[in-house]
């Protein structure tokens, strides 16, 4: 069956020379809205899929990255999330009402300019968070030569533990940025769009459009891709392996806070178990863009938020979760290198 | 005054010794090869010589400074540099990148350089934003030896440069591996095709299980008849 998958799409059309992946995302995000307008699917629900997507690409392109150069699987990435999310939500609640910085109802939003100045701290925080755990815990595993496996184990521990730091410091129950109630935006074709939903498509896109600067025009971008590719032949050509790691811990931990705070901010809670939760997704879209691969990831944030949404016509919401899982799964059956092949 | 030398080197992987003292030199500005059969240590001796298997007993020395337990970035910053024998390129990075990469440690501007690297290999110099997995086999190699070439090093190790190439290719890097030890760049090589390698160097060592079995100039070993029955294919 696989042999026979492998036939097919070796025989489908070869890409062209200047092909990027980011012409990839353009024509799947053309070939979505385009299923949109058709009436099979709800174009709200894609609309809001895409929203989705754009939280769930936070998380996964930082997860992937961690990836491609550690080789191992961060199951603490979603608690990564809800760290920067608290984090944020300590600024916003406690320090900056003492400095006499309130608001609420930004323009448009629900939530006030406090945020905007608790988010860059949010994702100091993530990627803090990252860097400390890799000096305290992972690089002393890997000085002793510890496996994938045994690195992967240890981040189950990590996000059980920062977890319960957060439900010590900030409790069990749901809090949540303050937050005006806003009129949602009404475009044609039965498509609802909050307003909060526009902020978090902008501070997506903007990060995933540094990232991919970052990747490739920076020398350091440059040394985490070459890190990720061959690990020994980085060593030897003289580039600072350590330090490499180090800046994929606060990339991804930052992206992941960042995440984490515009998920607060589009579900309007925050609760403990939220980055948890948000690990199915977050997997699904890197095992469906090829593990390690960031750019695979980004397209398939984007499939499983607008699948996952579109799910929601037919069956309970609630089983979204269980949707983003079923593409995970198929996909490891049938082309477990994913869409567009990883480094694992 | 030896630019490289090994004393006594015992190292390897694990439980396991591969090398049970081997020792080499290799001088300013020359060519060396060891040749051996297979197995019997001569990729771990560049591997350890690189910095990337630890020196378990004995001395390295780089440049009269003891370089036995250093780790490969502080090696390769010191001008020794490796092109191992598979692996050697970073394939989904383009040719130029690579070569970005492969100056990662220099502070000035390398631009020359890379200048430099492409009218030492043509080829490269066609496409350098082409992904370096695109290459054939003796770009690879090119490519392979341009990117440790980019720190200016005294010293290049290269494992089996001709490995999988075709014989027109071959000819080709081995006249570049000429051209560069032309420029006062010294070579330690470690090359399935003896004669050819032997040939243009001026010492060779031979290795066999982990220790020195002779050390001779290239065209004595070339000469020997025992070494030409065992290792040179006949004749």
């Amino acid at each position: 069956m696989t042999a026979q998958w492998r036939n097919i799409t070796r025989s489908l059309p070869r890409l062209p020379q200047w092909w990027t992946p980011l012409h990839t995302t353009a024509a799947i995000v053309i070939i979505v809205l385009v299923l949109g307008i058709l009436p099979v699917f709800k174009m709200g629900l894609v609309v809001n899929g895409v929203f989705l997507g754009g939280i769930i690409a936070l998380g996964a392109i930082g997860l992937s990255l961690v990836f491609g150069i550690l080789k191992f699987a961060n199951i603490a990435h979603g608690d990564y999330m809800i760290t920067g999310a608290y984090v944020a939500f300590f600024f916003i609640d406690s320090f900056l009402p003492l400095l006499g910085i309130e608001g609420q109802g930004l323009g448009p939003f629900t939530f006030g300019y406090p945020l905007l100045i608790a988010l860059p701290f949010g994702a100091a925080a993530g990627a803090l968070t990252a860097i400390v755990l890799d000096v305290l815990i992972y690089r002393r595993l890997r000085e002793r030569g510890a496996n994938a496996a045994v690195l992967a184990m240890t981040s189950l521990g990590l996000a059980i533990a920062l977890r319960g730091l957060v439900q010590i410091i900030w409790g069990v129950q749901v809090l949540g940025y303050p937050r005006e109630s806003r009129q949602v935006f009404h475009l044609p074709l039965d498509v609802r769009i909050p307003p909060d939903s526009i902020f978090v498509a902008a501070v997506a896109i903007m990060l995933v459009v540094s990232v991919y600067l970052l990747l490739t025009r920076t020398k350091m971008g440059k040394a985490m891709r070459a890190t990720a590719d061959n690990p020994d032949l980085a060593l030897v050509t003289g580039i600072n392996t350590q330090r490499v790691i180090w800046t994929t811990w606060a990339i991804g931990g930052g992206l992941a806070a960042i995440a984490g705070v515009l998920l607060a901010v589009s579900q309007a809670q925050l609760i403990p178990f939220m980055g948890w939760k948000f690990l199915i997704p977050l997997f699904a879209a890197v095992i469906l863009g090829g593990i390690g691969n960031p750019y695979g990831a980004l397209v398939g944030a984007f499939i499983i938020g607008v699948v996952s949404e579109v799910s929601t016509q037919w069956i309970n919401p609630s089983y979204k979760p269980a949707v983003a899982f079923a593409i995970m799964i198929v996909m490891l059956l049938f082309r477990p290198r994913g869409l567009f092949g990883g480094s694992g | 005054m030896a630019l490289l030398e090994a004393a006594d080197v015992v190292a390897g992987y694990g439980e396991t010794d591969i090398l049970h003292g081997v020792s080499i030199t290799v001088d300013d500005g020359e060519i060396v090869t060891i040749i051996g059969p297979n197995g019997c240590g001569k990729s771990t001796l560049m591997k350890t010589l690189a910095g990337l298997v630890k020196v378990r007993s004995g001395a390295i020395r780089f440049q009269e400074e003891d370089i036995s337990g250093a780790p490969p970035e502080r090696v390769v910053g010191k001008g020794l540099c490796y092109v191992p024998q598979s692996a050697n390129i970073f394939a989904s990075l383009s040719i130029r990148e690579n070569l970005e990469m492969g100056a990662f440690l220099r502070k000035d501007d390398y631009r020359g350089r890379i200048n430099d690297m492409f009218d030492l290999f043509p080829d490269l110099a066609q496409s350098p934003g082409r992904q370096a997995h695109t290459l054939s086999g003796g770009q690879r190699q090119m490519l392979a030896i341009a990117r440790a070439l980019m720190l200016d090093p005294s010293l290049l190790l290269l494992d089996e440069p001709s490995a999988g190439l075709s014989p027109a290719m071959l000819n080709l890097v081995f006249e570049r591996i000429v051209d560069i030890n032309a420029t006062g760049v010294a070579m330690l090589l470690v090359e399935h095709n003896a004669r050819e390698a032997l040939g243009m160097s001026s010492r060779g060592y031979v290795l066999v299980n982990g220790e020195n079995r002779l050390e001779d100039s290239g065209p004595e070993l070339l000469n020997n008849p025992e070494i030409s029955r065992l290792y040179l294919g006949g004749r």
